[in-house]
């Protein structure tokens, strides 16, 4: 019910006081990076650290910029014509921005799962075996498929016919095709953005269960616009709002526990209430 | 399976409120371990030991509205955390009626006691069965049980009533005991609270079960 | 709720919606009758083409050279032309034209000159054949001295085609969902893999039916043929060497189909008629073989 834009508000506490840096080694570190679509600023001076092994959530509103933002930290905005991005975004201390640092080497490394569950028309195991064939993987083939779809809890269900098309799967199973395609190239860091948004309540949920076991083994970046799911999956979340003149930025970041049962910012306690706009 | 990680946490708060029950049902029997062994090293363990107990109330607590804030439990697992959370704030209370049973053992003193001790470690004795077959109950998700437990509510405020009249007696035929007496009253008193708390974990019970909240124990008293 | 009045409903039209919806139920045979028109007025021609030349159709005349003699004349040179011709033009087109839309719609960034070069190559696509054979006169036969042979013939055809092989494959790529290529390119591949792997897979149904239509129009394509010089008189059969056949005069159905026409006796129109009976087989198996593949290509994808 209150949105108050922020040159309105009197007292805005410092900013020091919104972000509570996570505890231990980061993947990523975020340094004052602002983003353009053209002309159109999207991002507005972002800094944070995204903790190793833990999953890491991105909230708010529609047009907030969380997905452009995490499409900042794999370099798949370079696919748009007109991007310009200031301010660097260290992958383990190298900014993956650099004049030296190729896309392909960085997204190999950095996976990604979308939106809309995207396999490619191919059957099963050629969805999964792509990446790791198209990176040079000389080794058994079968192997890391098969320990790239039990990894994504998929291997049980189709296991008796690889040979399938991927299209034929139900949506969830897709999505969970698409988590395997992007194992099989054994990155460091997945990102989603909201993978479950096509998906009904109960394979959701499957891959909500599906991201807290993977967690142990990688890190993992989740754009979200359901509060719940980040509440439910989340280790730490960042809240981003669109500002003056619909340019994100970074409300508050923390502990997801703290920012569910007691965010510092107004604005923040406002849209997790649903009380927003 | 789905919602492991949501499975896990349910089940860890709960083991917590076991483990709780616990630790106040030894305070409980050490308080009257204290009480009649005039044994104030051990009183003043069960006051400092109660620290622990309202700790983990807080800590508890804090998790289920941990849970709750981000697992958005609906259906049993909502009653499942409200009622722990009822429940541990019970417990807590308990624990602090035992603490009252060792300060008062620390009151006493070496004092000589007034007579032999029977009645009041007997309410001990009900009360902490009471506790104990509530929380099986709960972890039964036993009702027809729970229902038994409340109604021996009424042994204890019996045996509180004799406690009570005794003590009575005595102090109008030797004023000079007026204040030992006094104390054990209040002795009494807090085992009777117990085991009125107990009722309430047996409420909890039904209401975790059945999802009705009901007055289970209409008492005599 | 008791005692509450619930007025009667009546759902049968009446008034305005009973008007719109006649205007509706008009329009719907207005439409048809004009669709009708056109499939009218195909089969009136083909019939009277089946009437005048199916009695012409048989081996002798596929297998027979060209001849002063009606009933002698044959369509054997101008078939070979027309197949060789054909042949050639597909190899030399369809690389350039897929790979020039491969360029444009995956590679080529997003600038003036590539607005420039898309509307050069839309304007391309409408330029009469006539030009291009006029093109083709003064650069293939004339400037490269090629002579009004087969491969100045398959090069003129070529340039005539390549625009709307290139929309056509332009348009089959667009459909390619963008999710395809982020997919691909999320797990590490290049933009060469992306395209090779997924994008040309997938926009190859497209592709190929817009090649087979190009193929269609080069297939039935005379004025630019003639403009060459491409109106011999061909009693031979091109060698299988394609180095010397390339540079044989030739002749082709369309062409030859033009030549009986432009003749006074009865007889040579029927001939006519029968050559422009196989020539719309052929061009209808083509178009078939298209649909065929295109819905193979489907099935697997």
């Amino acid at each position: 019910m209150t949105n108050t834009l922020a040159s309105e508000r009197a007292e805005q506490p410092p900013r020091s006081h919104l972000i509570i840096e996570p505890e231990g080694p980061s993947v990523f570190g975020l340094e004052n990076v602002s983003f353009w679509y053209g002309r159109k600023q999207a991002l507005g001076d972002i800094s944070m650290k995204i903790p190793v092994k833990r999953v890491t959530a991105l909230i708010g509103p529609s047009g907030c910029g969380k997905t452009t933002l995490l499409r900042c930290l794999n370099r798949m905005n370079d696919l748009i014509p007109g991007v310009r991005l200031e301010g660097s975004v260290n992958y383990h201390e190298h900014n993956i921005y650099a004049k030296d640092i190729d896309p392909v080497e960085v997204r190999r490394r950095i996976g990604m799962v979308f939106q809309k569950p995207n396999p490619f028309p191919k059957s099963i195991f050629e969805n999964v075996a792509f990446g790791a064939r198209v990176n040079g993987y000389k080794g058994d083939m079968r192997e890391r498929v098969e320990k790239s779809l039990r990894q994504a809890a998929l291997w049980d269900e189709v296991s008796d016919d690889l040979k399938k098309s991927g299209l034929a799967l139900s949506g969830g199973q897709q999505q969970r095709l698409c988590i395997a395609r992007a194992l099989a190239v054994q990155p460091d860091v997945i990102l989603m953005d909201e993978p479950c948004s096509a998906l009904d309540p109960i394979a959701t949920l499957k891959i909500e269960d599906l991201i807290r076991d993977l967690v142990k083994e990688l890190t993992i970046v989740i754009v979200t616009h359901n509060m719940q799911q980040a509440a439910r999956v989340s280790d730490y979340t960042a809240f981003m709002l669109a500002g003056v003149q619909g340019v994100g930025q970074l409300i508050e970041y923390g502990p997801t526990r703290e920012l569910f049962t007691n965010p510092r910012d107004q604005r923040t306690e406002d849209y997790i209430t649903g009380r927003f706009g | 399976m789905t919602r492991i990680t949501f499975e896990r946490e349910l089940s860890e708060i709960q083991e917590d409120m076991f483990a709780m029950a616990n630790m106040v049902e030894t305070a409980i029997s050490r308080g009257i371990q204290a009480l009649k062994n005039r044994d104030l090293e051990l009183a003043q363990g069960i006051i400092t030991d109660d620290l622990a107990i309202n700790k983990k109330r807080y800590d508890t607590e804090e998790k289920c509205l941990e849970i709750m804030a981000t697992q958005q439990p609906l259906a049993g697992d909502l009653r499942t955390l409200v009622s722990v959370l009822y429940i541990t704030v019970d417990l807590e209370r308990m624990g602090d009626h035992a603490e009252g049973i060792a300060k008062i053992a620390v009151m006493l003193g070496d004092e000589p006691s007034l007579k032999p001790y029977i009645d009041i470690p007997k309410m001990a004795e009900v009360s902490i069965e009471m506790l104990r077959g509530s929380l099986e109950a709960y972890r039964d998700r036993d009702t027809a049980r729970a229902r038994v437990i409340v109604n021996r509510d009424d042994e204890v405020d019996a045996l509180y009533d004799k406690v009570y009249r005794d003590l009575l007696t005595l102090m109008i035929n030797d004023p000079e005991t007026i204040q030992r007496a006094t104390y054990l009253i209040w002795a009494a008193h807090n085992l009777e609270r117990i085991a009125d708390r107990v009722t309430n974990i047996c409420e909890r019970v039904v209401y975790l079960v059945e999802g009705k909240i009901e007055d289970l124990n209409v008492s005599k008293y | 709720m008791q005692g509450e009045h619930i007025e009667p409903v009546d759902l049968r039209a009446t008034g305005a919606v009973a008007r719109r919806q006649a205007f509706s139920r008009l329009s719907r045979y207005l439409l048809l009758a004009m669709s009708l028109l056109g499939v009218a007025t195909l089969v009136v021609l083909g019939y009277i083409t089946i009437d005048d030349g199916a009695g012409r159709i048989d081996l002798d005349f596929l297998t027979n050279y060209p001849s002063r003699f009606a009933d002698q004349a044959g369509l054997r040179s101008s078939a070979l032309g027309t197949i060789w011709i054909l042949g050639t033009t597909i190899v030399l087109a369809i690389p350039v034209a897929v790979g020039t839309a491969i360029w444009i719609e995956e590679f080529a960034p997003k600038n003036a000159l590539l607005t420039f070069v898309k509307l050069n190559i839309a304007n391309l696509a409408g330029v009469p054949s006539i030009i291009y054979g006029i093109l083709g006169l003064a650069m293939f036969v004339r400037f490269a001295d090629l002579g009004p042979s087969i491969l100045a013939g398959a090069l003129t055809l070529t340039l005539m085609i390549i625009p709307m092989t290139v929309i056509a494959s332009q348009e089959a790529i667009k459909q390619v969902p963008p999710s395809l290529r982020e997919g691909s390119l999320a797990v590490g591949a290049t933009q060469w893999q992306t395209v090779w792997s997924h994008v040309l897979p997938s926009a190859l149904p497209g592709i190929i039916t817009g090649v087979i239509l190009s193929i269609s129009r080069a297939a039935g394509e005379t004025a630019a043929l003639i403009m060459i010089g491409a109106f011999s008189f061909i009693a031979f059969d091109h060698s299988l060497n394609p180095a010397e056949a390339l540079q044989d005069d030739f002749t082709t159905i369309p062409i030859q189909i033009y030549n009986w026409t432009i003749r006074p006796q009865e007889a040579f129109r029927q001939n006519a008629a029968a050559a422009i009976i196989l020539l719309m087989i052929a061009v209808f198996t083509l178009n078939l073989t298209a649909a065929v593949i295109r819905e193979r290509f489907r099935r697997t994808y």
